[in-house]
Formats: structure tokens, C-alpha cells, sequence
């Protein structure tokens, strides 16, 4: 199928271009960019996309969602998870492994790919299991997962407290050169904590997570990256603190890296006050000082990518008192119109650096063959409207939950398209 | 809708305005009066029927939210989730449901999550009075207090309060706080730095943690409950050490004020927080605190669902 994308304004990071130019694709893959057709003679293309005044860039990564398959297809399939992901423009998206059975061996890793073949709409690289079970207490068999297809490993839902343990899985992760992924926080210290610990749960009565929760896991951990030399990676990154230690990290040459979702650099712990569980998640939002050093830290490149952390729900278990409801939003599809609202028009980015965020700095730090627009590259493309506003409606999503703090919120940024290996898998109607 | 109070709900203090306040306080007198009388009954709720539904054990306020309705002659129905459909898994919202197909005017709930009462709010047509949620407000406990105070300083703007104890924990606390700064007094809470909660200083409430110093020159020291479960969990090692840094005795009494006021919303682990002898003392309010309890939530419970009939 050969499919021209015309006239639009190309932006590929990774390969420094900014220019209107068409797109040809051939065959699932990049055939060509440039103002011309190709020199020899092709028969006119199956498809033309018009292009004209939007933006076109490679599709988006998400280096962390939830697919909630197996184990709780009540909430998302592989099936209505990545339809969400072609909706927000994303064609690749990692996967983790605290399903049910978790993604602790090579049959779980097998499973999810093989339903990604079968049902997905983007393409899908799951994540594997730290340890066993995702217990914290012994290795999961890395070896077997990456050849399996993992490509990186996460015990995410919760952190490895055991310093030794994560020290040795860096060391043994080092062998295959994937990233290990950390959900920050020591979980004494979070307790039975609900929300940020600051002046709103001191208003509000409900248990506080401080800070430092998470801080003294990523101080710890980037000194064992530091001991072993291996890929340390902190998995939403939500304070101050965090961002200062990974920062310093960086400096010192370190290979060291961070991702930050939409929720946690658009909103903050005021979201809580109404006691709305769509404002209950793990790591939780934060005060706005934290907010504010989440967008210098984008800025300043010492955040890699904007990953959604998408994780779905049911309505009954959000609909729960506070204490008890569980953590999570889902986040597919709003990621670039809060990408586009808070930080582009905000100035914290340029449009570029957003889509660089999203796209090739991301595929960068995890080794994935995606986020360009290089000929020959796959041919995952979004097509993108950045100053076209819009309303989120939450029922409309192609997700199985509808757990989402937005609902209502008036965003500037759309995506127009989205194309995974050549195939239009999702095109807003008009 | 009621009389006097613009408000479906009573979920905490600190929406209340000070006028809010001043006229439940005011009502309140005149339902006090009532517990003098032979025959402690008066029509104002006839026909109302007022669902008391208490996740948490609870003996003062339930027992005056009962005898406030039954005194107003409403029909009072008194739920403990222990014996109820919620020991089956049933979720607040469906409890919430079933309880509003059965047409309560009122419903008083007691829950152990912040937030719970708010859930019910909006769920039912029926007004819901918060009873105590998590550790977040408990407005009742703070409306008695500030009548109590009242009763016996004649004023409430411009004294002085300590609150001593575990703050953080605290919905007693927070409710006092709210409603005490709103109507003009000066608050300061006093605890082991473990149990002060962060940035109470930018609610424009001091902060100690040694009690000598929090209870110089107060007019009242409302002192908390110190609750035993907490103990050895990192916040304070033993009872003994919170009760010789933190506990009110009468040696402790003489650096506060001569006619201080004592307070404590119950209930008191005698020797703990509070000694015997400073409990049963002369300045000890805590049986007023209770006697008023009644007289405040006939007071809510009037100006929320009374409807057009006064009180007698």
C-alpha cells in the first residue's frame, strides 16, 4: 500500500528536520521525504493524506502503560488499550508487567505479543518483571524475558525496596544493556499515605506521601547505577528533589534517565480537595513547587520523555471512598493536548522539543527502532493539528475506563491521524 | 431545605460562615433549654425520620444525634455497619442508595475514609450531617465546643486556645481549628513534632511541640485523645514518655493561666493525656462539652430539616 502524506509541516527530532515536505510511504516503511515525487515512475498512491497546515512527525512512544492484559480485561485489553494509544497519536507503547499472571516469564512476554500481533492497533513492547512475582525478593529469569521481547524490566506498581536486590538486578540487566525501570518510592515512608504530603492533606486530613518518599529511593538507586554502570531509570518522576538528584546524575556522566506524565506537570494536589479519586494515583500530584521544577526539568533536558502512565480503572473501584479507590488515571489520549496546553503554549517547550519528548527521545534511552522519520524506518506517523482545540469528553474514549481527571478540560492540540507500519489506524472524523 | 441554613448538608466547618456559626450556636440555646424540662419533648421533628449510619464505634455522638432527634420527636433509626449488609462487601455508594430509597430526611454518618460524607451528600436528597470522617472534620464536635466556650466566657473572639495532642490525626482538630479562627480566636497546637502535621503555620495557627510554652496564658487547652494503637508506630515510643512530655497534670496546670478552661472532646484515657484530678477538676468542662452535644445537634438537626415548625 503506498499512502502520500502531502504538504504537511514535517518535524523529526531525531534527524533535525523542520520543513514542509511530503511524506511517501511504501510498503510500511518511509519510502521517501522531499518536495518532488520520487524520480522513477510509481503508480499514483493508494492513498492521499492531506496535510496541509497540520504537522506531521513520527508516532509517539509511550514508554509506560498499563494494558491490563491478562488478568483484568474488565478494565483494558491489549485490544482497547492501544486503540487508545493510536487515538492519542501514540504507535508504540511499553507495557507493564504487574498483570495477572505478572509478565515474570517468557509464556506472559509470549502471550501479550502474540495478542499485540492479533489484536493491537499500535505496536507493543512489553516490560518485564524485576523479580518473581514482582515480590522484591529474587530475580525474575531477565534473561529469558529479553529474548522473549521485553525491553526493559519493572516491578512498577511498586518499587524494589531490597537495595540489595536492585543492585543486582542492574548488574544482571547489564548483560543485555536494557534499562531498569523504578517506581520511586520507599514504601514505609508512603504508609497508608493517599495524597502529597503538604498544606492540602494537612487541610484534609488524609494521610500524606511525602516527597522524600521518593527522593531517598532515586538517591539510593543512582548510586548503585553509579556502582554498576547500568541503566537506571526512574519511571514517573513527580518531585523536586528527584529532578535536582537525576540532574546531578546527568552531570556526572551517569546513565541515568527519567520520563514525567502529563498529570503530574498539569495539575496539582488542589485537585484532591473535592476528594475526586481521578486525583488519586501513585506517585501523587504535587504541590505546585514540585510542578514548577517538573517543567525545568523539562526544559533543561533533564527529563527524557513524556510517558502517560496510563492505567485504567473500573468505575465501581473509582467510585469509592478516597482511602480505598485505587491509584491511577488513564492518559492515552490526552498526553498531547496537555502536552501542547501546559507546555507548549505554557513556554516551557518549544513544539519541537514536545514532539522530541514524545517521540525520538524516548525510543532513544530504551533502543527501540522507532520515533523517526528516517527513509527506511517504519512507517509509524501522527498527524497532528497543535493549535486546533478541543473539549475531552471521557465517554468517548476508546478505552474500557474512563478514569480520567480532564473530562471537560478545554485543550489546544489534536491528533488528526495516526499510522502504525504503514497502516491508517485511527482518523478523527471531519 | 432548613429554616436557617442555606445548606443541604453539614460536611465540615470549614465552609460554615461565622454567621452560619453564630446561628447554630444561637439555636442551640434554646434547645438546651428543653433538657431542664420534666417532659423533654417537643414536636419541631414530628414526622422526620433521621438515620444514624456509623461505621466507627461511638458513644457520645451517637447517643446525643439520637436523643437530639427523639427529644424533637423525630423517628430515629440507628445503623452499625458491624451488624449490616456492609460486613457482605456492600460499597458506601449502594448503602447510600438503599438507605435513600427509603426516604430518610436525614442521614448522620460516621466513616473511618475523609471524604465518605461527601459521597453521601451527593447521592442523596436527604441531608447529611458528618458525623466524624476519617481524620478530616468532625463540625458537630467543634459547634459544641465553641457554644461551651461560649457559655462560659461570654464571648469567643479574641481568646486564646491550645489544642494539645495528635494532631495530625486529629478531625476534632481540624474542625476546631476552622471554626475557631473563623470566629475570631487564637489557636495553637501543641504535640511530639511526629504528630504535628506540616505548614500548620500557614493555617495562622502557632506550633509547639513542648507543652509548657503552648499552655502559657491560653484561656482554654482542649487537650486530644492520645489514641494507644499509635504507640511504637515511629510516631511516639511508649504512653509513658507521651504522658510525662504531654500529658496534663495539675503540677503542669500551674503554668497556665488561674481560671484556664479544660476541654477534651472524649473519649479520656485518665493518667494518659489527661490525670484524673484535672479531668474531675473545677475548671474541667468536659461533661458541659457533652451535656452540649445534645443541644448543638438539635440545634443541626432543626435548622436543617425543621421544616416551618418551631420549637416549643
Amino acid at each position: 500500500m503506498r499512502i502520500l502524506i502531502e504538504g504537511g509541516r514535517v518535524i523529526d527530532p531525531a534527524n533535525k528536520v523542520d520543513a514542509v515536505l511530503d511524506v511517501w510511504i511504501e510498503d510500511g516503511r518511509i519510502a521517501a521525504l522531499g518536495p518532488q515525487p520520487p524520480a522513477r515512475q510509481a503508480p499514483p498512491p493508494d492513498r492521499v493524506l492531506d496535510a496541509r497546515g497540520k504537522v506531521v512527525c513520527p508516532g509517539f512512544v509511550d514508554l509506560h502503560v498499563h494494558l491490563r492484559e491478562p488478568g483484568r480485561e474488565d478494565k483494558e485489553t491489549i485490544a482497547t488499550g492501544t486503540r487508545a494509544a493510536a487515538r492519542g497519536g501514540f504507535t508504540s507503547v511499553c507495557c507493564m508487567p504487574n498483570t495477572n499472571p505478572v509478565n515474570d516469564n517468557q509464556s506472559v512476554t509470549e502471550f501479550i505479543l502474540d495478542r499485540a500481533r492479533r489484536e493491537g492497533a499500535v505496536n507493543v513492547f512489553p516490560v518485564g518483571a524485576i523479580t518473581k512475582g514482582q515480590q522484591g525478593e529474587e530475580l525474575a529469569e531477565i534473561g529469558e524475558l529479553v529474548r522473549a521481547g521485553c525491553v526493559a524490566i519493572s516491578d512498577d506498581g511498586k518499587p524494589v525496596m531490597n537495595a540489595e536486590i536492585m543492585r543486582r538486578a542492574l548488574e544482571y540487566a547489564g548483560m543485555f544493556g536494557i534499562p531498569v525501570i523504578q517506581h520511586a518510592e520507599d514504601l514505609h515512608m508512603t504508609g497508608k499515605g493517599v495524597m502529597h504530603e503538604g498544606l492540602v492533606s494537612t487541610e484534609l486530613g488524609l494521610q500524606g506521601i511525602p516527597a522524600a518518599s521518593e527522593a531517598v529511593i532515586v538517591a539510593r538507586d543512582i548510586l548503585l547505577a553509579e556502582l554498576t554502570g547500568s541503566h537506571f531509570h526512574v519511571a514517573h518522576v513527580s518531585t523536586a528533589e528527584a529532578i535536582r538528584l537525576i540532574r546531578e546524575a546527568k552531570a556526572k556522566g551517569l546513565h541515568v534517565t527519567c520520563e514525567v506524565t502529563p498529570h503530574h506537570f498539569a495539575t496539582t494536589d488542589e485537585a484532591v480537595r473535592s476528594f475526586n479519586t481521578n486525583a488519586k494515583m501513585s506517585p501523587p500530584l504535587r504541590s505546585s513547587r514540585h510542578v514548577e521544577a517538573l517543567k525545568v526539568g523539562l526544559k533543561d533536558g533533564t527529563i527524557d520523555a513524556i510517558a502517560t502512565d496510563h492505567a485504567p480503572h473500573t468505575v465501581q473501584e473509582k467510585e469509592q471512598e478516597f482511602d480505598y479507590a485505587p491509584n491511577g488515571i488513564i492518559g492515552l489520549e490526552t498526553a498531547f493536548g496537555l502536552t501542547m496546553t501546559v507546555l507548549v503554549e505554557g513556554e516551557v517547550l518549544t513544539l519541537n522539543q514536545a514532539i522530541a519528548r514524545l517521540t525520538s527521545e524516548p525510543a532513544r534511552i530504551f533502543n527501540l527502532p522507532k520515533g523517526t522519520l528516517s527513509v527506511g524506518a517504519d512507517a509509524d506517523v501522527t498527524i497532528l493539528d497543535p493549535t486546533r482545540e478541543w473539549v475531552v469528553d471521557v465517554r468517548k474514549s476508546a478505552s474500557k475506563s474512563r478514569n480520567s481527571p480532564f473530562h471537560g478540560w478545554k485543550l489546544r492540540g489534536e491528533v488528526l491521524a495516526t499510522i502504525v507500519e504503514g497502516k491508517v489506524v485511527w482518523e478523527l472524523e471531519g | 431545605m432548613g429554616t436557617g441554613l442555606k445548606r443541604k448538608d453539614l460536611l465540615g466547618t470549614r465552609d460554615l460562615s461565622p454567621e452560619e456559626i453564630g446561628l447554630i450556636l444561637d439555636t442551640a440555646i434554646s434547645m438546651k433549654e428543653i433538657a431542664s424540662r420534666d417532659i423533654k419533648k417537643v414536636p419541631t421533628l414530628r414526622g422526620k425520620t433521621i438515620i444514624n449510619l456509623f461505621y466507627e464505634p461511638s458513644t457520645r455522638t451517637r447517643t446525643s444525634f439520637e436523643i437530639a432527634g427523639k427529644w424533637m420527636s423525630a423517628d430515629v433509626i440507628n445503623i452499625s455497619t458491624s451488624s449490616s449488609s456492609v460486613v457482605k462487601g456492600e460499597t458506601l455508594k449502594d448503602t447510600g442508595l438503599t438507605l435513600q430509597a427509603m426516604h430518610p430526611d436525614v442521614v448522620v454518618i460516621r466513616h473511618s475514609a475523609a471524604g465518605a460524607p461527601q459521597i453521601l451528600a451527593g447521592l442523596l436528597k436527604a441531608s447529611v450531617i458528618n458525623a466524624g470522617d476519617g481524620a478530616h472534620e468532625h463540625p458537630t464536635q467543634a459547634l459544641l465546643d465553641l457554644f461551651t466556650i461560649r457559655e462560659k466566657r461570654g464571648t469567643l473572639a479574641g481568646l486564646k486556645v491550645a489544642i494539645v495532642g495528635d494532631i495530625l490525626h486529629s478531625r476534632v482538630a481540624r474542625s476546631n481549628i476552622f471554626a475557631m479562627q473563623k470566629m475570631g480566636m487564637q489557636v495553637r497546637v501543641c504535640g511530639p513534632p511526629t504528630m504535628l502535621p506540616r505548614y500548620m503555620d500557614r493555617l495562622g495557627v502557632e506550633v509547639f511541640s513542648r507543652i509548657e510554652p503552648a499552655i502559657a496564658d491560653v484561656d482554654i487547652i482542649m487537650m486530644l485523645r492520645i489514641q494507644l494503637e499509635r504507640q511504637g508506630g515511629g510516631l511516639f515510643p511508649t504512653l509513658r514518655e507521651y504522658s510525662k512530655l504531654f500529658g496534663l497534670n495539675l503540677d503542669r496546670l500551674k503554668a497556665a493561666k488561674q481560671d484556664v478552661l479544660i476541654m477534651h472532646p472524649g473519649p479520656i484515657n485518665r493518667g494518659v493525656e489527661i490525670s484524673p484530678e484535672v479531668a474531675d477538676g473545677p475548671y474541667s468542662l468536659i461533661l458541659n462539652q457533652v451535656e452540649n452535644g445534645v443541644a448543638i445537634r438539635m440545634a443541626v438537626l432543626y435548622l436543617l430539616a425543621g421544616g416551618q415548625a418551631a420549637a416549643n
